[in-house]
């Protein structure tokens, strides 16, 4: 057996190369027909080998090496996309020209190459170091490359957690800006409830004042009304007198002139009255009507005067037993100032009621020798403004209840007596609608004093 | 007879002094009129002895009726005492006692029924007589 032992080398060496390149350039990834057409590249070698039993040369490891080197540069420049592979390319393109060109000159002849021996071997050594140094460069590039691919792939990692992170976000807010739109909607939807219901309490805040005025309303209306139908029962009479006179043989001028004086003066007071029980009803229709808000001339004094009665008379009815001592002081500079009549009324009608309410109670409680005492004055003070007092002598109100007094539905009646909106509206109605003061002295036991003060 | 009438409704003059016409152009009453309590106490001060009749309304400011009775009878306790009569647009029993508690001779209601008005002041007037 003679066979070129020379070839086996080589072979082998090709199939290390080849599974070198395979792993550096990640051939099946990147070319994969390429890469098991290469599982073939020992076939070459054999064959030469085989060739080698009938045909003596020593050129077969030669030409087998360029064919190896010729495959590496194709499958390089099929890969030649990937930055270390043309660098590669670079590296091995020296080594298989001189390969390439040693087997020609190797074929051409043997003294040729004998005689450029020296050249030969330097450029073998050269190329070699060249391929060796670019061998290096590769690597280092592919390391880059590959470090590069790994940061750009966390960078995707990155992206796609933020992105999906963000998404999670923009779902959670959503779902928490529908809820919270939900519970503003229901809040708003609350809000408009509670308005409706302030506004009926207020309406029935005053529905129930005025019933607590009915009787007080009606006694007001009776007495101008008895004087109507007195003054019109008398005028009859007049008549009568008058007629019965002009039948005399001796008629009386001058006292038929006393009489028709009288019954002109008795129209006049009927019209009068009338006004007066038309005014109180007139009055009491105002007070039930939502208020217009509009400020107009008032005679604080009348006003006062008018719920004055109305707020006795209206607790009289109640409670027939009661009666109190009211003192008036209605001071004729204070004229009129400019205010919402209504709703002024509403504010002395409640301090009016609180007042009787409260001297109605320590009579309760102390029985005979207690005379209920409410006073009402007013006055124009230095500073040109109006100011209402209204004094009790009855209860008292506590220290700590005094803070609480002009807060809403706060009431101190049983349940079912008061709203707890009185003094609150009045406290809204001086302070908010006319700019003026509310304010309250009072020692239990003793009584209390309310000062409203309105600029003039 | 002089009577004293309290009222703190003015127009209460007008209205007895046309109602008692007849009775005043004959002299046979005499009105005076006071608007307060306190001024029908002022003008009994000054009148005491000619007044014989007094007609109160119980409801007025200041002081009521009720007081004005109460002092009357406080001071006015020598014989013979004046008459009084009280009147209220309330016609309720605890008023109606009360004022009799306190010393009204009568109690009338209003609106004042006149023609029995002027019936108790003639069997008034029979009884002084």
């Amino acid at each position: 057996m003679d066979f070129n032992t020379s070839l086996i080398l080589p072979i082998l060496i090709a199939l290390w190369v080849v599974r070198m390149l395979r792993q550096f350039l990640s051939l099946p990834l990147r070319a994969p027909r390429l890469s098991r057409q290469l599982d073939w590249i020992w076939v070459p070698g054999a064959a030469l080998l085989a060739l080698s039993f009938f045909l003596k040369s020593d050129l077969f490891d030669e030409a087998y090496l360029v064919f190896v080197l010729s495959v590496i540069g194709l499958v390089l420049l099929r890969t030649q996309d990937y930055r270390p592979a043309r660098t590669l390319l670079l590296g091995l393109a020296p080594y298989a020209l001189y390969s390439l060109i040693e087997l020609l000159v190797a074929l051409v002849g043997k003294t040729l190459l004998k005689s450029y021996d020296e050249v030969f071997d330097t450029s073998q050594g050269f190329a070699v170091i060249w391929l060796f140094t670019f061998g290096l460069i590769a690597r280092n590039q592919k390391k880059h490359l590959e470090q590069e691919r790994l940061e750009r792939e966390r960078e995707i990692e990155d992206k796609r957690r933020i992105e999906a992170e963000n998404s999670q976000l923009e779902r959670m807010v959503a779902e928490r800006t529908a809820t919270l739109t939900r519970q503003a909607q229901e809040l708003q939807h609350t809000l408009d409830e509670l308005k409706t219901t302030q506004d009926q309490l207020i309406q029935s805040e005053k529905m129930a004042s005025l019933g607590e005025l009915t009787a007080g309303i009606a006694h007001e209306i009776q007495n101008p009304l008895n004087f109507v139908t007195n003054f019109s029962d008398v005028s009859a009479e007049l008549v009568q007198e008058l007629l019965e006179e002009q039948q005399r043989p001796d008629r009386d001028p001058d006292l038929e002139a006393e009489l028709l004086n009288d019954l002109k003066q008795n129209l006049e007071k009927i019209h009068h009255h009338g006004q007066r029980a038309a005014s109180i009803v007139r009055g009491m229709l105002e007070h039930s009507r939502q208020s217009t808000g509009e400020r107009q001339a008032t005679d604080l004094n009348n006003l006062a005067d008018e719920y004055l009665r109305l707020a006795y008379h209206g607790l009289r009815a109640k409670n027939k037993a009661f009666n109190a001592t009211i003192n008036t002081f209605f001071d004729p500079a204070v004229g009129s100032i400019q205010a919402v009549g209504q709703d002024l009324g509403r504010v002395l009608l409640n301090l009016f009621t609180n007042a009787f309410y409260a001297v109605q109670k320590r009579q309760e409680a102390q029985g005979a020798g207690f005379v209920p005492t409410v006073s009402v004055v007013t006055r124009r003070t230095g500073a040109g403004d109006v100011e209402i007092r209204v004094k009790d002598n009855g209860t008292g109100i506590p220290e700590e209840v005094q803070q609480k007094i002009f807060q809403p539905f706060f009431t101190t009646k049983p349940t079912g007596e008061g709203t707890g909106l009185g003094l609150s509206l009045s406290y809204d109605i001086v302070t908010k609608g006319h700019s003026g003061t509310i304010e309250v002295e009072s020692t239990e036991g003793q009584g209390t004093e309310f000062i409203v003060t309105l600029p003039g | 007879m002089k009577i004293l009438v309290v009222d703190d409704e003015q127009d209460v003059r007008t209205l007895f002094e046309q109602r008692f016409r007849r009775e005043i152009r004959s002299g046979q009453f005499t009105f005076s009129f006071a608007y307060s309590g306190e001024e029908a106490l002022e003008y009994l001060h000054a009148h005491a002895s000619e007044v014989v009749l007094i007609l109160s309304d119980i409801n007025m400011p200041g002081m009521s009726g009720l007081e004005l009775l109460r002092h009357i009878r406080e001071e006015y306790p020598a014989p013979p005492p004046p008459q009084v009569m009280m009147i209220t647009a309330y016609g309720d029993q605890a008023s109606h006692d009360q004022a009799l508690r306190l010393g009204a001779d009568d109690f009338l209601t209003k609106p004042v029924d006149f023609a029995a008005l002027k019936a108790k002041l003639a069997a008034m007037e029979t009884h002084e007589n």
